[in-house]
């Protein structure tokens, strides 16, 4: 507990060294406060460890040497293994018809939606916090998406071809009857000549709000509760001397709730990631139990799609961090 | 009389500061009243948009096929019959897959909040060595996607063994996979679905209770369980009870664990999700055939298996959201 004691584990990779003092008796530092607080805590956690070490990093050794074998069963119900360098990963990336056409899709996708949901929780956090009628309700009424959009909820209606048929055609009817606004919209203003791509993405952005207000739901709470963390004095200083409520939202509003940006933006990339009617996991999934049961190329895709999520997740970190620094 | 009295005067007085203030009180008027019905209506669209789903599919529920080509008909069925519900309710197993929907959900959830509760508080409280390196692993489990180790796990809970005891006993590994041991196993070792996140959620909350409550428990001779026990886990129940609902909500709706891990239960949503695929053999009258069942129909019971799925996590949620909302404000503010 000490503080010494902190000091000395600013790197993980320190505590080896000590781990085997304090855990193993014979030398001074095993009898030591610390280093029952230490023992007892590792108990603590030991579920975790023992789980993390069994159900997680073996599977995982295991689905990437899958990766880089071709694997074939056996009859008895086993697996044979060969060595095949890393043709799995090229079969996925240069001879799988879908997989690199689904992914850049779904990248694209995820881009926009994850920009959306960040902005759409955040300004509905912001009307949530404010005080009028009906607010209880209202907050009731948003976080229903976290019930509404759980596990195979979102998908379950999609997954159905016919439904998408028949979507397709009650979209045609409605472009053709001119009923949809938005397109109707978009059209006018392609021809008076404005940037049109970045028109597309808004208009992408609009169509998808119903998706965008679902996928939504943990971010408003975590908004939410940032927001309600900020002392009411500052915004009584900020108007005593003067401020503007625009002027109070971007020097005080913004800023504090700017670090949960980090974590929101995280949760909403896993979430769009692993979601239920993402194309990619369906294609691996069909991949894995489908006709082919094509062990060694779908590991590799779940590989390949794992590091590009990681990825993924490692430039929104630097960019928001970097972000957000400069407004302190 | 008097009320009256107030109301004139207090409307007379506003016109009159308002003379004082050059006009500026009536524009600050105006001002938030736009504004508020601006937020008025942007606030029942964004809601409407929420519930309309869920009243749609209520009066498809209701409808009659034959209502359901009716394109004369929106939302107020002409025909209503409740024969719908009879068939979803044959289709999905109904009572028997909801409750072991229920008590499995229930079972894991525990195992879910009783273990990450334990690691929380022993990554919130201790130092130990390594104790980076393992949040690391929290923080990394949060990120894998479970579909990465899908198939290694199953090969794992097909031949479980224990470091070759089993083999060395009885003569081969043990086939655990239509057994619920397996995701108990997962879910009391922190493995379970979305569990990284309960730790961490927990874990931040253990943080802003002050340490000084414990010390002071320390020096009046409590052991560390103890502390533990009588000290933080009370305070700690909120929290924890929306961990639990989040775990239960979730693990109601999950596809993927139940699909690898259940397949000896009929749950619900693997239920669900098969509905379709059994929907041909019900419609025809002869066992050994399917009919092709249109797709507005099969649409139809799909969505009302849907607003079954839904209806018991919404009625929870509307008695319980104080407990989702407030233990997040709790848990969401400190960083």
């Amino acid at each position: 507990m000490s503080k010494k004691y902190r000091k000395i584990h600013d790197h993980w990779y320190d505590g080896i060294k000590e781990a085997l003092m304090m855990y193993i008796p014979g030398n001074k530092v095993f009898g030591t406060m610390a280093a029952r607080r230490a023992r007892i805590g590792t108990l603590f956690i030991l579920p975790f460890i023992i789980g993390f070490i069994f159900f997680m990093v073996r599977p995982l050794i295991f689905s990437l040497q899958m990766s880089l074998n071709e694997v074939t069963l056996k009859a008895g119900g086993g697996f044979e293994m060969a060595w095949n360098k890393f043709n799995n990963y090229h079969y996925a990336m240069a001879t799988d018809p879908n997989f690199n056409q689904y992914l850049v899709t779904e990248i694209g996708r995820m881009g926009i939606n994850v920009i959306a949901t960040l902005i759409m929780s955040f300004v509905i956090a912001v009307i949530l916090n404010q005080k009028f009628k009906g607010r209880i309700f209202c907050r009731i009424i948003f976080f229903l998406p976290v019930i509404l959009s759980s596990g195979v909820l979102p998908g379950i209606e999609s997954s159905n071809e016919f439904y998408n048929m028949m979507s397709d055609i009650s979209n045609s009817v409605q472009n053709s009857s001119g009923i949809n606004i938005s397109a109707t919209l978009e059209n006018l203003l392609s021809v008076s000549g404005v940037a049109s791509q970045v028109f597309d993405v808004i208009f992408q952005m609009i169509d998808a709000i119903y998706d965008i207000v679902m996928a939504s739901g943990i971010q408003i709470i975590v908004f939410l509760s940032g927001l309600q963390s900020i002392s009411p004095s500052l915004y009584e200083a900020a108007d005593v001397e003067g401020c503007s409520g625009w002027e109070s939202f971007w020097k005080i509003t913004f800023p504090m709730v700017s670090p949960l940006l980090l974590v929101n933006c995280i949760y909403t990339i896993i979430d769009f990631f692993m979601k239920n009617d993402n194309r990619v996991i369906e294609l691996i999934n069909n991949t894995m139990y489908g006709v082919k049961l094509n062990f060694g190329v779908a590991s590799a895709m779940s590989w390949i799609y794992f590091g590009v999520a990681l990825a993924f997740i490692g430039v929104g970190t630097f960019i928001i961090t970097r972000a957000v620094k400069s407004y302190e | 009389m008097s009320k009256k009295n107030a109301s004139v005067n207090s409307s007379s007085d506003f016109w009159e500061r308002n003379r004082r203030s050059e006009g500026y009180l009536l524009r600050r008027r105006i001002k938030s009243a736009c504004i508020s019905i601006a937020r008025a209506l942007l606030m029942f669209g964004l809601c409407f948009m929420i519930i309309q789903p869920m009243i749609t599919r209520f009066s498809m529920s209701l409808m009659t096929e034959r209502d359901l080509y009716d394109s004369t008909i929106v939302l107020l069925p002409r025909h209503v019959t409740l024969e719908n519900y009879k068939i979803v309710a044959d289709l999905t197993d109904f009572p028997r897959s909801m409750l072991n929907t229920l008590w499995i959900s229930i079972v894991i959830s525990a195992c879910q909040v009783v273990a990450a509760t334990l690691v929380a508080y022993g990554f919130a409280r201790f130092e130990f060595p390594l104790k980076k390196f393992w949040f690391a692993c929290v923080v990394l489990i949060i990120i894998i996607p479970p579909q990465t180790i899908q198939t290694a796990l199953y090969i794992t809970f097909a031949n479980f063994d224990i470091m070759g005891i089993f083999k060395l006993t009885t003569g081969k590994a043990l086939n655990l996979r239509s057994s619920l041991v397996p995701y108990v196993l997962m879910s009391l070792t922190c493995m379970g679905l979305k569990n990284g996140l309960f730790i961490y959620m927990l874990r931040q909350y253990f943080k802003s209770v002050p340490e000084s409550l414990e010390e002071a428990a320390y020096v009046d001779g409590c052991s560390t369980l103890h502390t533990f026990f009588k000290i933080m886990l009370p305070d700690a129940a909120p929290t924890i009870a929306s961990c639990f609902l989040f775990s239960f909500v979730w693990q109601w709706t999950d596809l993927f664990y139940s699909r690898n891990f259940l397949t000896g239960y009929k749950t619900y949503a693997v239920q669900m999700s098969t509905m379709a695929s059994r929907m041909g053999r019900y419609f025809s009258k002869d066992a050994n055939q399917s009919i092709v069942v249109p797709n507005g129909r099969s649409l139809q019971l799909i969505s009302i298996a849907v607003l079954i799925c839904c209806v018991p996590l919404i009625i929870l949620y509307c008695f319980t959201q104080r407990t989702f909302v407030e233990s997040l404000t709790m848990t969401g503010s400190k960083e």
